[in-house]
């Protein structure tokens, strides 16, 4: 029976794994932009949840209502400026403007919010709460809720891509940006949009596991990133429901090796992901492009 | 590379044009739709065009002729404004719209084909032609057109562009580029790795679009066939001209000259200095 609960618990957590995950992938598929400042922003917009709960004392939940429309704001003004000039000299500039951001963000955080990690209380009981399955599953419902917004995300991110003008626009750009030129779309604009929706995205994943969890500045790098590039590349590059195969996948081994002793739990994630990328590496899911 | 046959072609073009359109005629009152001065482009450190012009205008195919290396190309592309000349100037309707990014001059009217058809290969028939008419401006091309021009793209239209076979691929293209309702529609080597008879078809589709109104600048290797649907040739040599006229004031001799820079071929008898 642990051994099913470690499995129903590392299918769960794989969902926010994939919301970590989702954006990362679309920032790379549509900009080939390697976003290494990924897991920095998602703490960002983590800490900025928390100050505008502090400040405006609004449900945890109605947070998102600001913080989203914000980050993704920020994603298409970045990419506007420092990433489109990065892209325009070559993609390894990216890399390290991604990566300095990345520093920036990090120290930023430490400078004026301290090392202290924070969590952001809900309050609600459906958040703290859980179900139990028998003796030995216990269900919390807060990765329940977090499993069905991934999967929700994942949704309408495919339905915005493949229905939407600007999804088909964002598909098109990713293809031949200079076609997409000659057709009159401006792919500069284009991949702003895709940005704010990638930012959009870290912002979600970031609140999930400032819920979940606690966040403080190094959690970015340490966790999130590394843990949205496993699910990325388990999963396979260009494939957004590869994500969450990947975020499942490395949530499942991580909950099997924490129990077949509780220090495995993060070498079992890496291992499967060496293995994936050793044994099949365009992933499980190889990709059609984003969908 | 074709063999210009030029004599056959003229003939041809002539018999089609009628006597009021004899040699050199063209309708030059008014503004050119489309004005090329003095461009120079520069690929580093190569020079493509040195120092050419053209005047092309409303209801015109001009046709742009030369081999390999001629300039042809970047002529297009620095028109559509993919490349930025070192010198010169592009002008649209009497607007100066050299500075312009290739996605706004498409919005104002000037549309390419590019070389190799370039679709978007992991979208749909239908999703390429939606690209093409998000920017659209207002004007007899729709998508319901388009099908109907071309019945087999309506029953494969949920088809992915990339499963299309090269002559079907080159259709979609030209349909794309039309669904922005262009005023001046730039092609970019229509025969490029085609099968002949494929080629054919596909010049043979011209008249249709041009019974919009539209003005059509053509860059094409094969030179037969640029002659035979051109109302006005100009060929380039190293990024020059080395002669201007209509297919019917030209003479076979004349065109193999300027195409291959034979010695003797002086460009005397259309030379760009005949421009007012």
């Amino acid at each position: 029976m642990a051994w099913v609960n470690a499995i129903i618990q590392g299918v769960l957590v794989g969902g926010l794994y994939a919301l970590f995950a989702c954006g990362l992938s679309l920032m790379f598929g549509v900009m080939k932009v390697v976003n290494l400042a990924h897991g920095d922003l998602a703490v960002v917009a983590g800490y900025v949840a928390i100050g505008v709960i502090a400040v405006t004392h609004i449900p945890v939940l109605w947070s998102l209502v600001i913080v989203v429309p914000v980050m993704a704001v920020l994603g298409y003004v970045l990419q506007r400026t420092i990433l489109q000039g990065a892209l325009d000299r070559s993609v390894l500039a990216t890399l390290m403007v991604t990566f300095g951001l990345s520093v920036v963000i990090e120290n930023g955080l430490l400078q004026f919010f301290t090392a202290n990690s924070r969590g952001i209380g809900t309050g609600l009981a459906l958040v703290s709460g859980s179900f139990s399955i028998g003796s030995q599953i216990q269900i919390g419902y807060l990765l329940v809720v977090v499993f069905a917004v991934a999967v929700v995300v994942l949704l309408g991110l495919q339905y915005f891509l493949s229905a939407s003008t600007y999804g088909r626009l964002i598909r098109a750009v990713a293809d031949d940006k200079e076609a997409a030129q000659l057709a009159g779309a401006d792919y500069r604009h284009v991949f702003g949009v895709a940005a704010a929706v990638a930012f959009g995205t870290v912002a979600l994943g970031g609140i999930a596991y400032g819920m979940y969890s606690q966040l403080d500045p190094t959690t970015g790098t340490d966790t999130i990133l590394l843990f949205a590039f496993a699910a990325v590349v388990i999963g396979g590059l260009g494939s957004l429901w590869g994500t969450l195969l990947g975020g499942v996948v490395l949530g499942v081994a991580q909950q099997i090796g924490a129990q077949i002793s509780i220090s495995d739990e993060t070498l079992a994630g890496f291992i499967v992901f060496l293995a994936v990328l050793v044994l099949r590496p365009q992933g499980l899911i190889s990709g059609g492009a984003q969908s | 590379m074709a063999p210009p046959t030029a004599s056959g072609a003229s003939r041809e073009r002539a018999a089609v044009k009628g006597a009021g359109e004899a040699g050199g005629g063209r309708p030059e009152s008014g503004t050119p739709l489309l004005e090329v001065r003095d461009l120079v482009v520069h690929h580093g450190q190569l020079c493509a065009l040195d120092g050419m012009s053209l005047r092309v205008f409303p209801g015109e195919v001009y046709a742009i002729i030369g081999a390999n290396g001629a300039g042809k190309s970047t002529l297009l592309r620095t028109i559509a404004g993919l490349h930025s000349p070192t010198a010169g100037s592009v002008l649209f309707d009497g607007t100066d719209v050299t500075g312009l990014r290739p996605e706004h001059r498409a919005r104002q009217g000037i549309v390419m084909v590019p070389e190799g058809r370039r679709l978007f290969e992991s979208l749909s028939v239908e999703e390429n032609l939606q690209v093409g008419a998000t920017f659209a401006r207002e004007g007899p091309w729709t998508i319901e057109r388009v099908y109907e021009t071309f019945g087999w793209m309506r029953e494969r239209r949920n088809q992915s562009a990339g499963q299309l076979s090269g002559g079907e691929q080159q259709t979609v293209a030209i349909s794309r580029a039309l669904l922005a309702n262009p005023r001046v529609l730039l092609l970019d080597e229509l025969s490029l790795g085609l099968a002949p008879v494929v080629v054919q078809r596909i010049y043979g589709m011209l008249p249709q679009i041009l019974a919009a109104g539209l003005t059509v600048l053509l860059v094409e290797q094969d030179v037969s066939q640029a002659l035979r649907v051109a109302s006005h040739i100009h060929c380039l040599l190293e990024g020059r001209t080395t002669l201007e006229g209509t297919p019917a004031s030209v003479s076979a001799d004349q065109v193999e000259a300027a195409y291959f820079g034979l010695a003797g071929a002086a460009p005397g008898s259309a030379p760009e200095g005949s421009e007012p």
